[in-house]
Formats: structure tokens, C-alpha cells, sequence
């Protein structure tokens, strides 16, 4: 049987205890070491499965481990993404001018940083259920705020999100850059915030990475590695 | 829901302050009582899970469904189609919430008055008749709570064409509508078990038939 990749659980760039207080040590630990774990496990026993199935031409069952791959792949590729994405409040990466072009480019599409905030928050909160939420840069440039459900960052299922003329915009967005995601799932602040997910937005601005978030912005930052 | 049962008449507030005339009032929804204490389900769900999850999640569906519905009412009177397409997804998401979480609540019961007790009668039989037993049918449950990605919900349904019971999961607050009559409904949203069980959710989902009220889902399986 052909192998295949493994892919690993990426180590966290700084401690558990790091992002406190806006995220707990206790979250940081369950999120990272049980919940992104069990993604990179769950990824690696589909690719395994998808080899076999592959080696005997099963399509059906190729198909059949979509949605595993999908699901699991897509943990595991946000997670990689937001742990990068964030940083300790007092570090010089968690300050906005380590991003000056960002911060310029947001300024141009949303008026302001603070209103660009009020927009980012106000898609995380209209959330309905799982899923993240997420700045991005199209391939034209343009800046956007995108909602994703459960893991489908590759897909960019843009949930339903009214423009200013009230309509809906179900547009998928293809092949955008992530610059920065922020986690919705209840798992990421339910033991520290309970059912007030509006304070865990409010306090994560403290915790962004500002410096990753230039890099991806200015696409310096290649490929994810996984 | 019809539009003729909505009431649509001005709103005038407590304070007697006058909202726009073409606002619309519509009967308000409550958050239920719920059957038994907070802490009856303990061990298999905490009392500080149960209070959170009924006064406060319950609690915020039943507060949006009802701004939703008098969004609705308005939009109806107005005979505005973008703006009543636009409420959609929040009254879906409320509203499922609120049926949802009124139905888990009287799926659910302390030992002490029944909880857990394999269900009987008519019910009992079509579970044997579907899945082979009630152990067999249950791992069929967990299976497809296991299988849940994100946040849903698993259900006991009875296809009202057919009679037939089938196990379904649902994504969100989504609710069982349609052919289907709920008859037991299982929270999979990690708000229902974090607190308690973190990130081991299938010991939750083994928990729970230790306070699963099989008198309920008997009484709907009868309509």
C-alpha cells in the first residue's frame, strides 16, 4: 500500500497560559492538545482510508470520505491558521502597527479600523451555530469579512450576509487569502465566557497577531505547511 | 403559521411611548418552565449546565423569535418580500431554537420520576420492530450524534406518511418539520454538555439515557 502523508499537530508558538486573559490557559490546552488533535487524527485516518480506495478505484467510497476530509482537513488547516493568527496582548505583534498596509487598506474599504471591528463583530456574533469567522484578501485585492460554517475554510461557503441594498449574498468565494480567522465554535470560549460570546470577541482584538496578519495580507507567507 | 392568526395592530409601549404605526405586534412566545430543578439531571447533566442552557440560551431564542415574528408582522403589512426573505434565516434559527429546546426539555426527567426507564407500550414495539432492540437502537443514536459535525441535533421522528420510526440529525437549530413528528430530540451543540464533559462528548451522549423521559416521546408517538 502506498503511504501517505501524516500530518501533525503543529505546536503552539507561545504558552497555554499566553493569551490569558482573554483566553484561558484551560481553553488554550483543551483546544489545542484535544480538539486540534483529534482533527490532525481524524485527517489522517480518512487520507489513509482514501489511499485504499483509491488503490482498488472505488469511487463510491472515495466520495463516501469527502466529507471527512472536508471536515477534518478543514479543522485542522483553520486551527494551523489561528493559532498563528493570534499572540500575546503585550507582545509588539499584538499591536495594529506592526500592520501599517493592512491597517491602510482597512481603513480605505471600512472607513476605519473601529468600524471595520464593528463589521468583524458583528458577522462573528450573527454566527448561527458553529464556524468562524474571517478577514480575507480576494484575488482582486479587495479586502472582505466572510462567514464560514463549521470547517469549510477551503470551500468558503460564504453564509447568507445582507448587502446594504437588504439582499443576500450566498457568492462563494474562491481561493482567497486568509489574513486572520477567529474561532466560533462554542468550544473555543464556552468554559471561560459561557453563553456571553460578545465578550469573547470584545477581548479577542487584544490577542490578534498583527505582524502574521501583514505577512498574509502581503502574501509573504507561502503556502500553509501542515 | 397563517397570516391571518398574526394580530397586527399598533404597538403601544408599557411607557406609553407610541412605536411607528406600521409596526406590528404578534403573540409573544415564553420561555417554559422547566418540569424540574436545575440540578434533577445531575450526574448525567450539571446543574450549572441546566441553568445556563434554560435561562440563558433558551431564554435568548424565545427574546429573538419574538423580534423576528414583529420584524416579520411588519414586513408583512408592508407587503415587503425582500425584507420578509431576509428574516428567514432568523426565524429559523430562533425559532428552531425554541421549539427545539421545548421539546429537550420534556425529553428529559430525573430518575427519581422515570428518567431512564426503557420506553414501553406501542413505542417500545416499533423500536424492536426498526432496530432489533432498544441497546441496538440506541448505539444508532450515538452513532449519528457522534457523526454530528458542528452544531445540530439528533432525533427520533416518525415519518407520518408511513408510520415508520427513523433516526435523523439536523444541523443548527434547524427543526423537525415537514413528514416527520419529533418524538426525541438530543442536543449536540457543545453548549448542552462543555461545562461538564469538555471535549469527551460521547460520554455525554452515553449519559444521557440515564435521564431520557420515554413517556414523552410515548404520548407523541400517539398523536
Amino acid at each position: 500500500m502506498a503511504s501517505t502523508h501524516k500530518y501533525t499537530l503543529p505546536a503552539l508558538p507561545y504558552a497555554y497560559d499566553a493569551l490569558e486573559p482573554y483566553i484561558s490557559h484551560q481553553i488554550m490546552t483543551l483546544h489545542h492538545d484535544k480538539h486540534h488533535q483529534a482533527y490532525v487524527n481524524n485527517l489522517n485516518a480518512a487520507t489513509a482510508s482514501h489511499v485504499q480506495a483509491l488503490e482498488k478505484s472505488d469511487v463510491q467510497a472515495q466520495i463516501a470520505l469527502q466529507q471527512a476530509i472536508k471536515f477534518n482537513g478543514g479543522g485542522h488547516i483553520n486551527h494551523s491558521l489561528f493559532w498563528a493568527n493570534l499572540a500575546p496582548a503585550s507582545s509588539p505583534s499584538a499591536k495594529t502597527e506592526a500592520a501599517p498596509k493592512l491597517m491602510d487598506a482597512l481603513a480605505e474599504k471600512y472607513g476605519s479600523y473601529e468600524k471595520f471591528q464593528d463589521e468583524f463583530n458583528a458577522v462573528l456574533l450573527g454566527l448561527q451555530g458553529s464556524g468562524w469567522g474571517w478577514l480575507v484578501k480576494k484575488k482582486s485585492g479587495e479586502l472582505d469579512i466572510v462567514a464560514t460554517k463549521v470547517h469549510t475554510f477551503e470551500a468558503m461557503i460564504v453564509m447568507m450576509r445582507e448587502d446594504a441594498n437588504g439582499l443576500q449574498d450566498q457568492d462563494p468565494v474562491v481561493g482567497a487569502q486568509p489574513v486572520f480567522g477567529v474561532d466560533m465554535w462554542e468550544h473555543a470560549y464556552y468554559i471561560q465566557y459561557f453563553n456571553d460570546k460578545a465578550s469573547y470577541v470584545t477581548g479577542i482584538w487584544n490577542v490578534i497577531n498583527w505582524e502574521e496578519s501583514e505577512r498574509r495580507f502581503l502574501e509573504q507567507v507561502g503556502q500553509l505547511k501542515l | 403559521m397563517s397570516f391571518s392568526r398574526l394580530a397586527i395592530r399598533p404597538i403601544v409601549a408599557a411607557s406609553g411611548s407610541r412605536r411607528l404605526a406600521t409596526s406590528a405586534v404578534v403573540v409573544k412566545h415564553k420561555l417554559p418552565d422547566l418540569p424540574y430543578d436545575y440540578a434533577a439531571l445531575e450526574p448525567s447533566i450539571s446543574a450549572k449546565i441546566m441553568e445556563l442552557h434554560h435561562s440563558k440560551h433558551h431564554q435568548t431564542y424565545v427574546n429573538s423569535l419574538n423580534e423576528a415574528e414583529e420584524k416579520y408582522a411588519a414586513a408583512l403589512h408592508a407587503g415587503d418580500v425582500t425584507a420578509q426573505i431576509a428574516l428567514q434565516p432568523a426565524l429559523k434559527f430562533h425559532g428552531g431554537g425554541h421549539l427545539n429546546h421545548s421539546l429537550f426539555w420534556e425529553n428529559l426527567a430525573p430518575k427519581s420520576s422515570g428518567g431512564g426507564t426503557p420506553p414501553g407500550g406501542a413505542l417500545a414495539k416499533a423500536i424492536d420492530a426498526t432496530w432489533g432492540d432498544y441497546g441496538a437502537f440506541k448505539k444508532v443514536v450515538n452513532a449519528s450524534l457522534a457523526g454530528i459535525q458542528g452544531s445540530g441535533w439528533s432525533w427520533l421522528v416518525k415519518d407520518k406518511e408511513t408510520g415508520q420510526l427513523q433516526v435523523i440529525t439536523l444541523p443548527n437549530q434547524d427543526p423537525v418539520t415537514g413528514k416527520y413528528v419529533p418524538l426525541l430530540g438530543i442536543d449536540a451543540w457543545e453548549h448542552a454538555y462543555y461545562l461538564q464533559y469538555q471535549n469527551r462528548k460521547a460520554e455525554y451522549f452515553g449519559a444521557i439515557w440515564d435521564v431520557i423521559n420515554w413517556k414523552a416521546a410515548e404520548g407523541r408517538f400517539k398523536v
